[in-house]
């Protein structure tokens, strides 16, 4: 009698440490609230307002699976992360998916466990100095303090990069983007390095910015995309494809504004029709309604909205889309076919 | 076996076995025991268990792969093709030199702090307590963040250096000095400065045996200094300074060469000293109040000097009760010296703990390690500590 009910314990307490882990989709919907890691704070990318609310490209994407998911764009609980425990946050369930402009890697998708979806920037590790150093290029850096963020891809490249070129320097590990900032205006370090998307974000918070230059040596290619944890395929499926219908709404001419009245009712293009639920059952295949792509675009708009709200060329960040245009317009931006 | 079965003689038994005090609490002891057990075996279960489920195994290979990342402060031979191990030891190293020179930084301040605070001056007594008050009042962390704050943003950039006659430099980068290098006649004043040390200790035993059996008394302090200190000096010169200075000089963006302390370092060790000298304050004050003043005035009622009383009287008594809570200070020093990561200073926690742990994803191989690392160190203090405590004690008949 005794035993069996110890085992039985046993065998309870067994089962709630497993289920943890199964089934996000349906953990999301219970809670009615989606978890989204992003980083502590990298403006143009994801940082609170002046109201406290968070804003920015990778929020933008959280806004968008939340959409999909749970119907409501604001529904989305932010994480804060550093680089260093952003994986961890992800891997222990404090967040259900990853948007904190996070390189792709080998070793990041097989041996930390992470499931990597699609390529939303494509970026390279670039360098920022001081204009009146009159640094021209990185091989100009001997001697150099590097500002560097701590638990990277770029402490890594950037240890590669120096020791191939021979070049010395004195690596300054820091832990967060605010903290880079003001130990590079305070003159800890000559340059700060970090993916050129990032760096463009941070010299857009100072006072002056035109004082800054970027380097033209981009070091490494940055895929930077969101993840979410190994093993739960159903949940990656919806993720990936509501990264994918933003893209392919950008391709299809679908934006914040027209959604509402493309998605009534069925038009003359099949590919919109699919994409917005009008023809065919694609939500289904995800465990979604057929709603679910219309409500991630009109979130916060599709691809091309979402890059010129937060980071585009009319923003402080001023990025071009190089790159990241979409594939017919010159850049490597591609979305699988939605069918 | 079920409780039916159990006989009258058999009950008699377990009720005698629980009525007796020592049997009962042994019996207690085993449950907790085995409770504790329990508890520890599930949390590793369930650690085994969501590892397994991740996909994650537990393996330590992870320590020979090349580390790939590179440090500022290296004491021993390091570059990013050199192994996980090797950033460790170049961790364990850092700790142990900011806890080192932090103790002992803290430890000649919280002494001096302690006698300010017993001093009659009312203007030295109150400055020593407001001190003491708000350093032991404010979280070590905000102070560590303030001193390296006021480094890196008050202090001039490499080309505006502070110089300290063209030889030294302090910088918001950190202080450059000259840095000694050593020529081989060197190694002959290092010889005689540990001679010099031998001879002491067998001169103070030699000084203090003639005293007990004739009184006679011989100026040791002063023939420990020459031996220690004043030979050694004099060979020095005599042999020609066989020491070359090497000293920084701007190049580039940063100086070359020298010597170069870095703001981490030095906000660290200042930080941490500060903050521990005011405890350490605390237990000297504690220490000295606690030597009944009736023995001060017995002592100089029988004609002992001053400087001879505290010596002789005061001071080894109040150690007796100043070295065990001294102890605890040291330890958490130590172990405070892990807030090193939040200004980058690479320790422990900043190579094993830290990048080590992001880059290679073992969470909780390196974890392990940390936490085995600091507990080898402060028992290794508290082993050290505990020897010197019963060096001193009073010795009972």
């Amino acid at each position: 009698m005794r035993v069996t009910k110890s085992a039985a314990i046993a065998a309870a307490l067994s089962l709630t440490a497993l289920t943890a882990n199964a089934g996000t989709l349906e953990d999301v919907q219970a809670r009615g609230e989606l978890n989204c890691v992003v980083t502590t704070g990298l403006t143009g990318f994801a940082a609170p307002n002046a109201d406290g609310k968070w804003e920015g490209f990778d929020v933008d994407f959280c806004r968008a699976v939340a959409a999909a998911v749970l119907g409501d764009g604001s529904k989305v609980k932010f994480v804060p992360s550093t680089g260093k425990t952003r994986f961890t946050l992800l891997n222990s369930g404090e967040g259900d998916i990853l948007f904190r402009n996070t390189t792709e890697t080998m070793s990041r998708d097989a041996d930390l466990k992470l499931s990597f979806l699609p390529v939303n920037y494509y970026d390279g590790q670039g360098f920022m100095v001081n204009k009146a150093l009159g640094v021209a290029s990185a091989k100009d850096l001997d001697g150099a303090s590097v500002c560097i963020q701590t638990g990277t891809t770029t402490e890594l490249n950037l240890a590669d990069y120096f020791r191939s070129n021979s070049i010395s320097y004195e690596p300054v590990p820091i832990e967060t983007n605010e903290e880079a900032r003001t130990n590079y205006l305070a003159g800890r370090c000559d340059v700060y390095t970090t993916d050129a998307s990032g760096l463009a974000a941070t010299r857009a918070t100072f006072e002056a910015p035109g004082d800054h230059v970027l380097l033209p040596e981009i070091i490494s290619k940055e895929p930077l995309g969101g993840a979410v944890r190994h093993g739960d395929d159903a949940w990656f499926d919806i993720a990936k494809w509501v990264v994918n219908a933003l893209i392919d709404a950008e391709e299809l001419g679908v934006n914040s504004g027209n959604v509402a009245e493309l998605g009534a009712a069925a038009g003359n293009n099949p590919s919109i029709n699919r994409l917005l639920g009008t023809e065919g059952d694609m939500g289904a295949m995800i465990g979604l309604d057929k709603q679910w792509a219309a409500r991630a675009i009109s979130a916060g708009g599709n691809y091309a909205e979402i890059f010129d709200r937060n980071i585009g060329p009319s923003t402080a960040i001023a990025l071009e889309r190089g790159l990241n245009a979409l594939w017919k317009d010159g850049g490597i931006l591609y979305s699988a076919p939605i069918r | 076996m079920s409780t039916a079965t159990v006989t009258a003689d058999q009950r008699n038994v377990i009720s005698r076995m629980w009525n007796d005090k020592e049997n009962r609490s042994v019996i207690i002891q085993i449950i907790a025991f085995i409770a504790i057990l329990a508890f520890f075996g599930f949390m590793g279960r369930n650690a085994v268990l969501n590892l397994e489920a991740l996909g994650k195994g537990f393996s330590f290979d992870f320590l020979f792969q090349p580390a790939s990342y590179d440090i500022n402060q290296t004491l021993i031979e390091y570059d990013s093709r050199s192994p996980h191990l090797r950033a460790t030891i170049v961790g364990i190293i850092n700790t142990l030199l900011v806890a080192v020179c932090g103790i002992i930084l803290a430890t000649i301040l919280g002494f001096i702090l302690g006698v300010l605070r017993l001093s009659n001056n009312w203007i030295t007594n109150r400055l020593a307590y407001v001190y003491i008050e708000y350093v032991r009042n404010v979280p070590v962390l905000v102070h560590i963040l303030m001193v390296h704050g006021f480094i890196v943003h008050t202090l001039p950039i490499p080309k505006q250096a502070i110089n300290f006659g063209d030889a030294a430099f302090l910088t918001n980068r950190g202080l450059f000095s000259p840095k000694p290098l050593f020529e081989p006649l060197f190694w002959i004043v290092f010889g005689l400065f540990v001679a010099g040390i031998i001879f002491t200790i067998w001169f103070r035993r030699y000084a203090k045996r003639v005293q007990d059996s004739t009184g006679k008394q011989y100026p040791v302090f002063w023939i420990s200094l020459a031996a220690i200190i004043g030979l050694p000096f004099l060979s020095y010169f005599i042999l020609g300074s066989p020491i070359e200075w090497q000293i920084p000089y701007l190049k580039g963006f940063n100086f070359k060469d020298g010597l170069v302390i870095r703001p981490e370092f030095i906000a660290l060790w200042l930080a941490l000293s500060l903050y521990t000298a005011a405890f350490i304050g605390e237990n000297v004050r504690a220490g000295i109040l606690a030597v009944n003043y009736g023995q001060t005035e017995a002592a100089s009622a029988l004609g002992v000097s001053r400087g001879r009383t505290l010596s002789l009287v005061v001071i080894p008594q109040a150690l007796r009760v100043i070295i065990p809570p001294l102890t605890s200070q040291y330890l958490n020093l130590t172990k405070n010296s892990s807030l090193a990561i939040a200004i980058g200073y690479m320790d422990i926690v900043a190579t094993i703990g830290g990048i080590s742990l992001n880059q290679t994803g073992r969470e909780m191989e390196c974890m392990i390690i940390v936490l085995l690392l600091y507990l080898v160190i402060s028992l290794l203090i508290s082993a050290s500590m505990n020897w010197y405590n019963k060096r001193i004690k009073i010795v009972e008949r």
